[in-house]
């Protein structure tokens, strides 16, 4: 059909490339811009890049962080496939609390998610502690790159879980139902019809792990875990200073190695139309368990729950706990940290949920705008802003932090006497772009499974394409639309790399870097593990709530 | 249909509800007379001043930001443009050697000041007048006692007993890089042993490490959780722990020094007067006295008070810290970044390689102490040579124009540095890991001679 030539798409466009240009390309720019640069004369040179690649160290760390990534990425799926499965594929109860429940790993503020880690399965950590007693051997769970992916796959496999179920509940139960008359059942429809109708939700997820495990820098930092990437870029910037190039010149490999990654997900998925045209109610049929099939599934969720949570039980205690030291369990309990969390840091607490829902928000609509365009019009580089803004993944939130005191410190606020790079506002445009590539990872695959006839029917019946978008593309994605929200929001709140750098003040500073504080304190670890549980807390029941929503709002479309 | 667009509208109104938030916040975060501090130090430190300050001042509103010791220093030379900070307040002197340097400080007479003008050697304020010392530091080891009698390990009493097999990974020290006070540590170390012979020391003792952390704290908070049994760290670490309940004990090694830690006014300072205000404030007597709060547990570098000191926190000005390095803080400054690099190449991001040398050489000593064979001890002692070796003289160290590879921004346009640091460091690595091998490969061919 025709579609109506409309100036509005390249309005859109032009507003969206302009906060990229500002909030992304120029700052990160300007941070690359040094790596090609001679250190003493600024000429430009590609000398930084032979040292990069003459040094040993640099080239042990590329390959373990390419290492630690596809691991992670491997173990992050077993966790996510049976979890995803079972309560998508099968009558179950409790599906919506397991799924709240899984996806609650991702909310563990980095920092605290490898102290519950050390605490649980470190060295001295209760397990070996117990092992040791009794049987006098202990198992290096956490030493080196071990403890890198184990932290990492238990703290991103949300990331392929909520993805892969949006993508389930999106499958037409009519292509199972047809594929069932014509005879497939059991594995073979699993692996014929329901995978590969899957396989959207899933590579986009496990493309999410990928990036995150290979540019994540806390958890490493944390671990003491110096030969990866981020790590030696983030140590070279801020130890060395930022006047030297090698932190840089690692930033650019970052960038380049995750964007091709990226890049090679989504050749993956060219050319392979995965929308379904009728939506017959939505999501698989969902078929009742036998006793013993039903005890075997509920084994294998809850032995995957105990291990993903586990690190949460542990939080918990060193949050109610007065001593913990080279014991099993605490040697005493108190809720004196809750106090102190809720008389200090009740301002943390409010500026996160400020903050990371200004960002989300934005997000979202960003997010969608770029799919929507990407997907539907016939805009010349209307994949670059979606290629743009998936860059943002790859940046490290070091950089963007620097980046930002370059580009915006002179550049004064009005109606207060702050700059604009320390300025609150600046620290949710900065959270918003982080996170921007998770929403908009979920926006497109959501988009993706919707028909463009939908669309195109509605536009022959006269709507216009704004209208379309609100009345039928907006609904039908809602599903995609709230998970993009959540993700968002939900990692928003415990993010602490950019935030680090920006916060100039106690007062503007967002929960994570509270429980950043409090951690480099003697007696503030248990505040902090505390303050830890309250942002799980307010993010978890967002997402349930969220579920809640979208559950309701799905039967009243059906 | 209509639910939907029910809905949707419910979103809009929670967008503007937002938005309106958003302009709230804005105005309420108008300033009136603000004081802003970058600091190193924890919170329930900053909070003990910030608290008793307010209430002699209750029109100042402090604001403190927290930063990293190289962190903070690297923050103010960035907005040093605009600058929007008052003053700057951590442990190091060296951090403010550089500032004073970059002339990011402003001269200030405190109106109160102790008697003392040094401690063993160091000048405890700035004799240009740009920054002042508020506290003394010591350096030290604290030790977890659950640990060490779970382990059946001896108390540790000197430098030296660190380096010995018996603690191979039970021990955490940071890296002088990533912690400021670490960096005071090693120079400690290296002043008070000679260059190669300190070198070999803190090889020898990371090598002992169960972790190089890469955060100052991550070292008392391993110690405390019991992670590893040993850590490296500066006094009030130690005492505060202790304080607040943990199963742990702080001592000063024979060999140790100390060293002011300051506080100073940052250069076009928004607030000078109420900044001025606040370094009067920790100088004071009362100011002073704070720093025996359980949560702070510092060495005032007022004399006068030490007669309020609580148990457990020595009097430096009566000997009772036996100080004998003399801390020489221009021979720091003059090779302050090459110690760091030199640190991170042969140490952090080479541990695991170094952990497999010192194993490699323990293990062989313990079979030739069974068996002595004196070609075997030849060959280990090529090996240690090897292992704790560092690749350049303390001459090359201290000079200046080796030292301008290490930094970018030069003072004359006419310094010019032959090379770069990355290319430097590559060269390193390189021998760093063939010594390491080559150790390994010694101490096996010892370990297995009849």
């Amino acid at each position: 059909m025709q579609r109506r030539r409309s100036l509005r798409p390249y309005a859109v466009y032009g507003v969206i490339a302009l906060f990229l240009a500002i909030f992304l390309v120029v700052p990160v720019a300007e941070v690359i811009l040094v790596a090609f640069q001679d250190a003493h004369t600024g000429a430009v040179t590609v000398v930084n890049f032979q040292d990069f690649f003459a040094n040993g160290l640099f080239r042990e760390s590329f390959f373990n962080s390419l290492y630690v990534a596809c691991v992670s990425v491997v173990i992050a799926s077993a966790f996510a496939l049976p979890l995803a499965y079972f309560t998508s594929r099968f009558n179950f109860s409790g599906s919506v609390l397991i799924q709240t429940l899984s996806f609650i790993p991702l909310l563990m503020p980095p920092f605290i998610g490898a102290i519950a880690m050390q605490l649980l399965l470190g060295a001295n950590g209760s397990v070996n502690l117990l092992l040791r007693q009794h049987f006098g051997f202990t198992i290096p769970f956490m030493e080196g790159l071990n403890g890198v992916i184990l932290v990492d796959s238990i703290h991103y496999f949300p990331f392929i879980l909520i993805n892969l179920a949006a993508s389930l509940a999106n499958i037409d139960r009519s292509m199972e139902e047809a594929a069932q008359s014509l005879g497939s059942s059991g594995l073979r429809l699993f692996r014929r019809i329901v995978f590969p109708l899957s396989m959207p939700g899933f590579v986009a997820g496990a493309s999410l792990v990928f990036v995150k495990v290979f540019d994540d820098l806390g958890t490493p930092l944390l671990l003491n875990v110096t030969k990866l990437l981020p790590v030696q870029a983030y140590l070279r910037v801020t130890s060395i200073g930022i006047t030297d190039p090698m932190g840089y010149v690692i930033s650019c490999i970052l960038v380049a190695f995750s964007v091709f990654a990226m890049w090679v997900a989504f050749l993956g998925m060219r050319g392979k139309d995965y929308a379904t045209v009728q939506r017959g109610g939505g999501g698989l049929a969902k078929r009742n368990l036998g006793p013993m099939e039903s005890a075997a599934c509920y084994a294998v969720v809850l032995l995957i729950l105990v291990i993903v949570l586990a690190p949460h039980a542990w939080l918990l205690l060193l949050s109610f706990a007065t001593v913990w030291s080279f014991s099993v369990l605490p040697s005493a309990y108190t809720f004196a940290h809750y106090h102190s969390a809720f008389t200090t840091a009740i301002g943390f607490i409010l500026n996160t949920v400020l903050y990371a829902g200004l960002a989300a928000l934005i997000d979202v609509l960003i997010g969608t705008a770029i799919a929507y365009l990407g997907q539907r019009t016939e805009i010349r580089f209307r994949k670059w802003l979606d290629h743009v803004a998936s860059a943002a993944l790859a940046i490290p939130g070091v950089v963007i932090g620097i980046g930002y005191l370059r580009a915006f410190n002179s550049v004064e606020m009005p109606f207060s006497d702050q700059s604009m790079a320390t300025w609150w506002g600046v620290l949710v445009v900065a959270l918003s772009v982080r996170r921007l590539p998770y929403a908009l990872r979920s926006c497109v695959a959501g988009l993706q499974q919707i028909p463009v006839s939908l669309e195109e029917a509605s536009q022959n019946l006269g709507a216009t394409s704004f209208r379309t978008i609100l009345r039928i593309v907006a609904p039908l994605m809602s599903g995609a639309l709230a998970a993009a929200f959540v993700t968002s929001f939900a990692t928003a709140a415990v993010e602490l790399s950019a935030t680090l750098m920006l916060v100039s003040r106690d007062a503007d500073a967002p929960i994570s870097y509270g429980i950043y504080l409090f951690m480099q304190t003697v007696s503030g670890r248990g505040s902090g593990a505390a303050l830890g549980i309250i942002a799980v807390l307010i993010v978890g029941i967002a997402t349930f709530v969220s579920h809640r929503l979208l559950a309701g709002a799905r039967s009243r479309v059906a | 249909m209509t639910i939907i667009r029910e809905n949707w509208r419910r979103v809009l109104a929670a967008a503007a509800a937002a938005a309106g938030m958003l302009l709230t916040a804005a105005t309420a975060s108008a300033a009136g007379n603000d004081l802003v501090i970058v600091t190193s130090f924890a919170p329930d430190q900053t909070k003990v001043f910030k608290d008793a300050f307010q209430k002699e001042h209750p029109d100042v509103n402090l604001n403190i930001i927290n930063k990293g010791t190289a962190e903070g220093v690297k923050y103010l030379q960035e907005t040093a443009s605009n600058n929007k900070t008052d003053l700057f307040w951590v442990s190091s002197p060296d951090a403010f050697e550089v500032l004073k340097d970059a002339k990011l400080l402003e001269k200030y007479k405190p109106a109160a000041m102790g008697d003392a003008k040094s401690i063993s050697g160091f000048p405890i304020d700035d004799p240009d007048g740009y920054f002042h010392g508020f506290a003394l530091s010591g350096y030290g080891f604290m030790w977890n006692t659950r640990y060490l009698d779970s382990y059946k390990l001896p108390v540790p009493q000197t430098w030296d007993d660190l380096t010995k097999p018996i603690y191979f990974k039970h021990l955490g020290i940071s890296s002088p890089s990533r912690s400021g006070t670490t960096h005071l540590e090693v120079e400690t170390i290296l002043q008070g042993e000679g260059w190669n012979k300190g070198w070999a020391t803190v090889k020898r003792m990371a090598g002992n490490a169960a972790q190089i952390s890469s955060r100052s704290f991550g070292v008392p908070e391993g110690v405390d959780s019991g992670e590893f049994g040993i850590g490296i760290v500066i006094d009030y670490f130690g005492f505060t722990s202790k304080a607040a309940g943990f199963p742990v004990e702080f001592h000063y090694p024979p060999g140790t020094t100390l060293v002011p830690a300051t506080i100073g006014v940052v250069a076009n300072a928004p607030n000078p007067n109420a900044a001025h205000a606040f370094v009067d404030f920790v100088l004071s007597p009362a100011g002073q006295k704070l720093l025996f709060n359980p949560k702070v547990m510092r060495l005032p570098v007022n004399e006068s008070v030490y007669k309020d000191a609580p148990a457990g926190i020595p009097n430096p000005f009566a000997g009772q810290i036996k100080a004998s390095v003399h801390f020489n803080s221009d021979l720091s400054q003059g090779r302050y970044n090459v110690v760091n690099s030199l640190y991170d190449v042969m140490i952090t991001y080479r541990f695991s390689e170094l952990q497999a040398a010192v194993k490699a050489i323990d293990d062989a000593q313990a079979a030739l102490d069974k068996k002595p064979n004196p070609e075997a001890a030849k060959l280990l002692d090529e090996a240690r040579s090897l292992a704790f070796g560092v690749p350049i003289s303390d001459h090359e160290a201290g000079d200046h124009a080796f030292n301008a590879i290490f930094t970018v921004k030069h003072k004359k346009a006419t310094d010019k540095a032959t090379g770069r640091q990355a290319e430097v460091e590559k060269d390193w690595d390189a021998k760093t890991v063939a010594n390491y091998a080559k150790a390994v490969e010694l101490a096996g061919k010892a370990k297995s001679m009849p």
